[in-house]
């Protein structure tokens, strides 16, 4: 059985760590009139990471970097980006961001665009041709570098926005569902931006709903849902192990299967046997027996959920009740 | 600094929408046609059907004048048109179409946005108050050899006119729609306008009670109190006699002024600018996007 953590001690504080993480939040709570956005988020995302955040619509994910950057106010709780409180100005030198719903002036061009923000940055200005010229040919805009932004798809938009977001070598880079308006070719894009970014060492926090782009790229993930962490994890962590086994064996006889049996619960899923409950040692022992009764063992593998199984499981499951801000999970947990 | 990066996006903004290509089409199209009215006024007889006769020197000053006044009070009212427009979209428009969110991330204060495009737009505003204004008190010099008494304070009164209802405006964009702004602030720009001639004829005819709401109106929203200036510095020491003569019954004409502003009232009026402008950076700032 695998415990899922989270949230992290209450006590803790950022001065209190061993080494600055690139984000710390405690209780971090926004509140409008009558609708709760965000909870209570409580968690660390130690620096070098690229931490998934995931979550429904609506479930808090876009108030919680809008929080991270300064965009918004929090009612309660309290964060620190960089070591330093969130909102802080001059800590923003080193972020990059680029926000869900975002539209740059129609009226310039790429290059403008970029240059503008060099400027907003306080990049220094002997430094601004090779960051454009760089964040140009990363996004893939280096041919329309000096057209119109009005001129762009939502997805070039979205392209150049990622771009803004690369500008000056952020220590910390916030990605807010950066591939909704991408096609195929510029999801991969994305995802091979975002493991240069972690070859670099930049922290990357990604915030998104699309289960597979967070599977292929993040270290950790947090799952939050109406405005609550809900759980928080590495990948394997997080998608546990069923203490099963899938088997694709030809030329199982009666006895065969009876064997299975004898290891587990069997069940059949077209051409492969999912054997549950089975101990990884008694592997070996099942997989001697079958080849000695007759059967063509063609793969052997531990059956694993996926992390759309564990999303669906951990929303299904979540009532919304928590002890104290924190909700602990299983894998075993019934969803 | 941000404050100057955001005045200088501002006024490439006004450039690349072809603001400053149309102001400046029909700056010369009313150039044009004030310089061919002004010089068709040269050619106009005086005095009676069967003796007509050239018009003299006085007379044709106080044409004049009196015609300056008109086609500054035109320029006044389509600068505070123009601040209302400008300013009204200025923060609202960038919050909803999302450009506020690619900006105030960047180590930048929100009160930077607010100055700077506070800036830009006064900038907008002065330069196309000062060549076309400029251009007809040279149109007037030319065609009349007319010069108002301090066309340059006129020009400044007349900016800073536009320039209250641009801080009220971006005030107000900081928390309301654009459009609704806009209105909200041409509405009171009218009501203070028809205020201040309440006041006039409340003085003249010695109702405090109306002076009172001529007095308050001024206060409240400078912008009748500057305007009012404005035509002070328009109006030769002649106009001013006669305008003085005419008594109770001209009281309620919203283009003469019989004396000018007090120095307590101009510095009320920089103090309330800076208010305003202090109020939206606060607002503004406290606004979650």
């Amino acid at each position: 059985m695998i415990e899922v953590q989270v949230g992290e001690e209450r006590e803790a504080s950022a001065a209190a760590l061993p080494s600055v993480p690139a984000i710390h939040t405690l209780e971090l709570a926004k509140r409008y009139r009558t609708t709760t956005a965000l909870a209570g988020l409580t968690m660390t995302v130690p620096k070098g990471e690229v931490f998934g955040f995931l979550g429904p619509n609506g479930a808090g994910k876009t108030t919680a970097v809008k929080l991270l950057v300064g965009l918004i106010r929090p009612t309660s709780g309290e964060g620190w980006v960089l070591g330093e409180p969130i909102g802080d100005r001059l800590t923003r030198r080193r972020i990059g961001y680029l926000p869900e719903l975002f539209r740059y002036q129609d009226w310039l061009s790429a290059r403008e665009v970029l240059r503008l923000h060099c400027e907003l940055a306080r990049i220094p200005r002997q430094r601004w041709k090779e960051e454009i010229g760089q964040a140009l040919k990363i996004v893939g805009l280096a041919e329309r570098a000096d057209d119109r932004v009005g001129t762009f798809s939502k997805g070039m938009q979205q392209r150049l926005g990622l771009g803004v977001a690369l500008l000056g070598r952020p220590e910390l880079v916030l990605l807010d569902e950066p591939t909704s308006a991408l096609d195929p070719v510029g999801r991969h894009d994305v995802r091979e931006i975002i493991r240069d970014l972690k070859r670099r060492g930049t922290t990357v926090f990604l915030n998104s709903h699309l289960l597979s782009e967070v599977e292929q790229v993040c270290d950790r993930v947090a799952v939050i849902d109406k405005g609550r962490v809900i759980a928080l994890g590495t990948l394997d962590e997080l998608r546990g192990v069923e203490n099963a086994l899938r088997l694709r064996v030809g030329g199982l006889g009666d006895a065969g299967e009876a064997l299975l049996h004898r290891f587990g619960e069997v069940d059949i899923d077209g051409d492969w046997y999912i054997v549950r409950g089975i101990e990884s040692d008694a592997v070996p022992r099942l997989v001697a027996a079958l080849v000695q009764l007759g059967g063509r063992v063609y793969a052997v593998e531990p059956s694993r959920q996926t992390l759309e199984d564990r999303f669906l499981q951990l929303l299904g499951g979540h009532t919304g009740d928590t002890r104290d801000g924190y909700t602990h999970h299983s894998a075993s947990d019934p969803a | 600094m941000a404050i100057l990066t955001i005045a200088r996006l501002t006024l490439r903004e006004a450039s690349r929408r072809r603001l400053l290509l149309a102001v400046a089409i029909l700056t010369v199209v009313v150039a044009v046609l004030s310089a061919w009215g002004f010089h068709r006024l040269l050619q106009l007889p005086c005095g009676p059907d069967y003796n007509p006769h050239p018009c003299s020197g006085s007379t044709l000053r106080v044409i004049a004048a009196t015609l300056l006044i008109l086609l500054m009070f035109m320029f006044s009212f389509v600068l505070a048109l123009g601040a209302a427009f400008l300013g009204a979209p200025s923060i609202a428009t960038e919050v909803e179409s999302g450009v506020t969110l690619a900006i105030l991330p960047r180590p930048i204060r929100r009160s930077d946005v607010v100055l700077g495009k506070w800036l830009g737009l006064s900038t907008v505003l002065a330069l196309y108050a000062g060549i076309s204004c400029g251009l007809e008190f040279v149109i007037v010099k030319i065609a009349l050899n007319y010069v108002p008494p301090h066309p340059i304070l006129a020009i400044v009164f007349v900016v800073a006119e536009a320039i209250a209802v641009l801080s009220l405006t971006m005030l107000g964009s900081t928390r309301i729609p654009a459009m609704a702004c806009g209105i909200i602030v041409l509405v009171l720009f009218g009501m203070t306008w028809m205020g201040g001639i309440a006041g006039a004829v409340g003085a003249a005819f010695h109702s405090h009670a109306i002076e009172s709401i001529g007095t308050a109106s001024s206060l409240l929203l400078p912008t009748d109190g500057l305007w009012r200036a404005a035509i002070y510095n328009l109006e030769p020491v002649s106009v001013i006699v006669v305008g003085g003569s005419v008594g109770r019954e001209g009281s309620g004409n919203p283009f003469f002024v019989p004396s000018g502003p007090t120095m307590a009232y101009l510095l009320w009026a920089v103090g309330w600018i800076a208010a305003m402008l202090s109020l939206a950076a606060w607002s503004f700032k406290r606004r979650d996007l």
